[in-house]
């Protein structure tokens, strides 16, 4: 089989790459084992909200000079300030040509609500959420809050206290028709997926609509767990066009619909424009002649190898199996990179569950222009995105989404210059 | 000692980190309430399984074996073995008569095609299907695929001698849906065979692949006759050195995977030489100077991925296949169950459920403007064709159609 790039992941990084190659003319397959990460999504994608010493922050294009120097190997130090501005203001139309909508500005950080109804800094967040511009307000005095009974997945006591907390009032209601109820017949199984599916029939968005309607008057907006639009466009718009009132959703705990919508959008447009992705396999072995990745096996196709220019490995962190941690090492189990991790295993873990640990920054070492090395040689064709990189903490610096994003479209420019 | 190694399953579930991918791409937890869905029915319901028998949940019966939460998970775990398992192993309903006669495709079709145009007929009529639906338990709306006036078998016999006489030869495994119900798919693999310079082979004996029979819970019969296929498969590759090849999705990974994951029969030492026609081909292209001589009449065309095709990946090589006919206008729809999953649609308890799952591919195709669906599954094309309006056809076949 033979493609111009063969992609290993088609979480966030995968496909953000595969569609900028496809777009300009590339042919790539991705190959994915299991779905990704994005099927627990916030809702939102963050740039860069802390420093690695904590320090917050407010404006991401300010500070790339201090994290350089506080962390060198980090990914966005790779990339140099230059080429991180740049990168960055170009995602939110790229995103929305893939199908995916989201607002946000990288010069300026703003909030998002998590589902336990608190505020934290974010850059991008999709169109239909809550999105706020300071950390400590929202932008209503009095919402309505709707949730599904029996959807315990949604905590709307807590939103409410924190939401209160903020200034802003919040009435409470609860939605219940037999097609919701149906879903009870397994307490296990309802989950925002299960509902999300009753709202894509027109049937049950319409008693959706009719339960929207008792909303008190003087409330300004209509909140909603993210639980509707998983194969139907607009659905927000068909809300608020009925009910008169704006509409807008808050992130519910996994699996995340809006999420899992937007993974199923960026394949759609991968496929849209040629690419092939395969689902379900993975990559067991690769035929190296010198520096260059030549061939690589799959279990899936056993003995008929992928044949290809250049390999980007964007296999995500432990969650994906990208990263495998044992008793004595962390490494990378696909093409056997070198990673970087800490030789004493003490030194892996803080005791205090949330300070910074050191095993979130392990990850697979790579030249300044994201290629990969293996014992210490750098190989000419294999490139390295996304969570699986060196160098960063995605979780306390909160930038995981931007390092994805980034380095898949730097990787790719640098694919296409080549 | 490390541990690490040692607390792994074969159907890895351990690795289950209780993450709801697999539920999210469950096409009956989708449609269906009554399915507690792959994670709860698989790994989780396991979990309470090996403590007590008791906890094993008959509703474990509405997963339609289809793979796909496999084909999702994140870590791996081999959901679809467990809950395909955990029935095998704890169910205690026994099989009815009316899934006697579904699962014995091979028995129902010997006994069918020597009188054809009479059972084809009969099938047919309303007063049957009252009685198959009232009686049986076979959901009337069903159309039973026809059964061809004599087999695959009967017709290779008078053609045997002219396949021997090419100098590359493989052997084909048919399965009973090309015996008894569609030869010419069996017809047109020789013939697009042939224009290769290869010829087929026919296997020393071979039965029902047991797909039917595994998910009607017939374990014993399934696995005598899944020994009975592996030994010709073992006498064709070892002995005779000829792969194996066939044209259906589902028999294909049956005899690679459900044999050594349901059955417990080892087949290591043939399992890559058994494979579909369409890898065989594109193998074949990619690696040596041959090429199919095309009539270039234009062909409008959809193709749909079966589940077990998903499962193993290969709808790669038949979509890459259908795209070397010159003229071809070829769509892809979007991989989705269509809800049949062999006999499991055929069930009146189980038939709003399956149209309900094919409901999105059955809209998908009608708004295409095409000649045929095309698809490596017979039941598949059966679905297909009774819910939709198109007809539908086997890459095999529309290559073969599309030959000089």
């Amino acid at each position: 089989m033979k493609f111009d790039t063969l992609i290993i992941g088609g979480g966030l990084a995968g496909l953000v790459c595969g569609i900028y190659l496809q777009k300009h003319g590339q042919r790539c397959v991705i190959v994915s084992s299991g779905q990704s990460a994005l099927h627990f999504s916030s809702g939102s994608f963050d740039l860069l909200n802390y420093l690695p010493d904590g320090t917050p922050v407010e404006r991401p294009f300010e500070v790339i000079g201090a994290l350089k120097q506080q962390s060198p190997r980090h990914p966005y130090a790779k990339l140099g300030e230059d080429r991180f501005k740049e990168l960055s203001n170009c995602v939110v139309d790229f995103l929305a040509e893939a199908g995916v909508q989201v607002v946000g500005n990288p010069e300026q950080n703003h909030y998002r609500v998590t589902p336990m109804g608190t505020l934290k800094p974010t850059w991008l967040t999709f169109k239909e959420q809550v999105v706020c511009e300071q950390e400590d307000k929202l932008p209503w005095k009095k919402i309505a809050l709707f949730n599904i009974t029996g959807f315990l997945d949604f905590y709307s006591r807590f939103i409410i206290d924190e939401f209160q907390r903020l200034g802003t009032e919040c009435v409470l209601h609860e939605i219940s028709f037999p097609a919701v109820e149906g879903l009870r017949q397994n307490p296990t199984e309802m989950r925002s997926v299960n509902i999300a599916r009753l709202f894509d029939k027109q049937e049950n968005l319409d008693e959706l609509v009719r339960a929207l309607k008792t909303v008190e008057t003087d409330c300004e907006v209509i909140v909603l767990p993210a639980i509707a639009g998983l194969s139907r466009d607009n659905v927000l718009t068909y809300l608020e066009e009925r009910v008169n009132k704006k509409v807008c959703l808050l992130p519910t705990l996994p699996p995340s619909v809006p999420g899992i919508r937007a993974q199923q959008q960026m394949r759609k447009a991968f496929e849209r424009l040629g690419g092939v992705y395969m689902l379900g396999d993975t990559v067991l072995k690769a035929d190296r002649e010198g520096n260059s990745v030549v061939r690589v096996y799959s279990y899936n196709h056993g003995d008929i190898p992928f044949m290809m220019k250049n390999v980007v490995l964007a296999t995500g962190s432990y969650f994906s199996q990208g990263l495998i941690a044992v008793p004595d090492k962390v490494y990378e189990p696909v093409l056997n990179l070198d990673v970087d991790f800490i030789a004493n295993r003490k030194e892996w873990y803080d005791m205090n569950v949330f300070a910074p640990q050191a095993y979130e920054a392990f990850g697979v070492k790579t030249d300044d222009d994201f290629r990969g090395i293996s014992q210490g040689q750098v190989l000419d064709n294999v490139y390295v995105i996304g969570s699986i990189l060196e160098g960063f903490n995605a979780i306390k610096q909160g930038c995981g989404a931007g390092v994805s994003i980034l380095s898949a479209l730097y990787v790719a420019k640098r694919i296409l210059s080549k | 000692m490390n541990l690490q190694e040692h607390n792994i399953s074969d159907n890895n579930f351990e690795q289950c980190i209780k993450c709801t991918v697999c539920t999210v791409y469950c096409p009956v937890a989708a449609v269906n309430p009554a399915f507690p869905g792959p994670k709860q029915a698989g790994p989780d319901g396991e979990r309470l399984r090996l403590k007590k028998n008791n906890f094993y949940d008959e509703t474990l019966k509405y997963c339609l074996n289809c793979k796909r939460c496999e084909v999702a998970c994140p870590s791996n775990v081999k959901i679809g073995d467990i809950i395909q398992s955990a029935r095998i192993k704890y169910s205690e309903k026994k099989p009815k008569l009316r899934d006697f006669m579904l699962a014995n495709t091979d028995l129902v079709g010997s006994l069918s095609t020597p009188f054809a145009p009479v059972v084809n007929a009969v099938l047919g009529l309303k007063p049957t299907k009252a009685v198959l639906d009232g009686v049986l338990k076979i959901d009337h709306r069903r159309t039973f695929p026809k059964y061809a006036f004599g087999t695959f078998e009967s017709w290779y016999k008078k053609e045997a001698k002219k396949q021997a006489s090419f100098p590359r030869q493989v052997s084909y495994f048919h399965g009973c849906y090309v015996n008894y119900n569609n030869p010419q798919l069996g017809k047109d693999l020789v013939k697009v065979m042939n224009a290769l310079g290869i010829g087929v082979q026919l296997l020393k004996k071979e039965k029902c692949c047991g797909v039917a029979l595994i998910s009607n819970g017939f374990i014993n019969q399934a696995k005598k006759q899944a020994e009975i296929n592996i030994n010709s498969i073992r006498e064709s590759v070892n002995q005779n050195n000829l792969p194996v090849i066939a044209t259906s999705s589902t028999c294909t990974f049956t005899i690679r995977d459900e044999y050594p994951h349901l059955l417990g029969i080892d087949n290591a030492d043939v399992r890559d030489q058994v494979e579909l026609s369409t890898r065989y081909i594109y193998r074949l292209l990619m690696q040596e100077d041959i090429k199919l001589k095309f009539n270039g009449k234009k062909i409008k065309v959809a193709y749909h991925t079966p589940c077990h095709m998903e499962k193993l990946g290969w709808a790669y090589y038949s979509i890459e296949l259908l795209k070397l006919i010159p003229n071809v206008e070829l769509t892809v729809l979007d991989s989705q169950c269509c809800g049949i999953a062999g006999t499991y649609g055929f069930k009146k308890e189980n038939y709003k459920t399956s149209q309900d799952i094919g409901e999105s591919l059955f809209r998908q195709i009608e708004a295409c403007d095409i000649d045929y669906v095309v698809t490596d599954c017979e039941t598949c094309k059966w679905q297909i064709e009774m819910s939709t309006s198109k007809s539908c056809e086997h890459p095999i076949s529309i290559l073969a159609k599309a030959l000089e």
